[in-house]
């Protein structure tokens, strides 16, 4: 199945290829995603402008948009660049074409089929009420099938490689791979009642507490470890020059994946949850900001000498300021995990601020700066298209986040101060409604933020049409001999 | 033994664990291998970018 685009300039037809195919696919879903994922928040962030906007249609509201806001976006256009650079980085550093055969294409149209299932279900409100584990169990099966396929594809190939080491960029695909494997898994126990309803297999707080273990590793291994991964690949490339210290990048690997198991109580701060259990996620929440931060300067000192390659690299500019943006997010979420911070934050949109300054900023940001130097590989070009374009999307991504984060710092710390304002008499001096008028001018501003990072995908679609149109692909023959 | 000290010992134990991870790491023993594998991104021959440098030979 893989044989048929990737024969094209093959030197010596018995010589073994670097399987493209998939990670083409993968990479051009990424970006289609990327456009539908975006284009949803767009929308329901213009519902909480004009409520008009949610209509009568009852799958058109913002209670059933949401869901696939964040499933698209993180699912469809997170998982599919993790593929696609995962795929690519695996058979690059160990020198060996993927494993599995025909499990490669079925993680490709499996992943397919399940965003596609989600976003029919999820409008018409076919839920489990998980926060980001929303897809009934037919569905979560399939998922459970995709990833067990992943894993034996990523580690078969890791098994096969022709290096003697592992390059650290695997280690975080590995850890993200199985993480997931057992969060889903463990996450999605539940009682069908019928096709497309089921109950959680837990009770009460044990169930909330298993959903905020999957939910915030999911932020740990998902959007975090992963996209390290895509980091610790395409910063050295792009720069030119290996990581910073390696020894660092071990370290910061072990004290990440050790660390980020224990940091979900954060999200059940003051509720049914035990004080100790509370406590200890705070306490693992804000020793995460050593390793974090300890990734990020490993990213980012990796330019020492070469700093005057972000004036005229784009490319690298995504990559370094996407770092920049996982050091403010690693720097907040300590902050807000901190239980007299969270009795001020929590349920406001400072949260919301918070989770786009690491999706738009450290994720989207990442993704596009990777792909932006993926791309010309793959289809066999010297560079992408146009680096004016890259340029215009750089500003347009840097500007929507800030704006996105900013508007929504201002709105979440006026909703905690309004909320928890109380009279002499202990009376709460505002109700509300009163603190949800005054969010119109942040909510618009938000909207305009995010609306302006969208515009900056379709500056990308346009430039990789033009880069990759009437091009062949290409395929590079794996080295035969070992290193 | 109750569940507590259970407990106690096994979060000495992986502290004990992390450290060596980390004393490994920076032992100078790991120097070589590290830079074999810091180099990985650039070991093929299709590649233009490759500059082969030692981690340590290029900071400023």
């Amino acid at each position: 199945m893989e044989t048929t685009a990737d024969t094209h300039d093959i030197k010596a037809a018995a010589q073994e290829t670097y399987d493209y195919k998939v990670v083409r696919q993968f990479t051009i879903m990424t970006i289609v995603w990327g456009i539908v994922g975006m284009l949803v928040g767009v929308i329901i962030a213009a519902q909480l402008v004009w409520p008009a906007l949610n209509t009568n249609l009852e799958w058109f509201t913002f209670g059933r948009l949401r869901p696939l806001h964040t499933n698209a976006v993180i699912f469809a256009f997170g998982g599919s660049a993790l593929f696609a650079t995962s795929y690519y980085i695996v058979q690059r550093t160990c020198q060996a074409r993927l494993f599995g055969g025909p499990l490669v294409g079925f993680t490709f149209w499996g992943w397919q089929i399940v965003i596609v299932l989600a976003a029919v279900t999820l409008p018409l409100g076919m839920t489990m009420g998980k926060e980001y584990a929303e897809l009934e169990w037919p569905i979560a099966i399939l998922i459970a099938l995709v990833w067990v396929a992943y894993a034996v594809v990523f580690f078969g190939t890791i098994l096969k490689r022709k290096v003697k080491h592992i390059y650290v960029a695997n280690w975080f695909f590995g850890a993200f791979i199985i993480v997931i494997a057992v969060l889903h898994i463990v996450n999605n126990m539940s009682m069908p009642v019928t096709l497309f309803k089921s109950y959680s297999a837990y009770p009460g707080t044990m169930d909330a507490m298993i959903q905020w273990w999957y939910g915030h590793n999911a932020v740990g291994f998902f959007l975090t470890a992963a996209f390290l991964g895509m980091m610790y690949y395409f910063v050295p490339k792009q720069a030119g020059r290996p990581i910073y210290s390696y020894r660092l990048s071990v370290v910061h690997f072990w004290a990440l994946v050790s660390l980020y198991m224990w940091a979900g109580p954060h999200h059940l701060h003051y509720t049914a949850l035990p004080d100790w259990v509370q406590s200890l996620g705070m306490v693992f929440s804000l020793i995460l900001l050593a390793p974090s931060w300890g990734g990020m300067i490993n990213g980012i000192m990796t330019l020492s000498g070469a700093w005057h390659k972000l004036r005229t690299d784009p490319i690298l500019r995504f990559l370094i300021v996407a770092l920049s943006f996982y050091g403010l997010a690693t720097f907040e979420g300590p902050m807000m995990s901190i239980k007299t911070v969270n009795a001020l934050s929590h349920y406001t949109d400072w949260t919301i601020g918070h989770v786009h300054g690491g999706a738009l900023g450290w994720v989207a940001m990442i993704t596009i700066g990777s792909l932006y130097a993926l791309i010309p590989a793959l289809w066999g070009k010297e560079k992408m298209y146009s680096i004016k374009a890259i340029e215009w999307h750089f500003w347009l991504s840097t500007i929507g986040t800030v704006m996105y984060i900013v508007s929504m710092w201002i709105a979440g710390v006026m909703q905690g101060l309004m909320w928890r304002a109380v009279n002499e008499d202990g009376t709460l001096t505002y109700n509300f409604v009163e603190s949800l008028v005054q969010m119109y001018p942040y909510y618009f501003l938000r909207f305009v933020g995010g609306f302006v990072f969208f515009l900056g995908m379709f500056i990308m679609a346009w430039n990789v049409w033009k880069t990759i149109a009437g091009t062949k692909p290409v395929t590079h023959a794996v080295p035969q001999t070992a290193h | 033994m109750s569940f507590g000290l259970i407990h106690g010992l096994l979060t000495i134990l992986l502290v004990i664990l992390f450290g060596g991870i980390v004393w490994w790491a920076f032992s100078s023993r790991q120097k070589e291998r590290f830079d074999e594998a810091a180099n990985l991104p650039f070991a093929e021959d299709d590649d233009q970018s490759a500059p082969k440098r030692s981690q340590k030979g290029d900071k400023q």
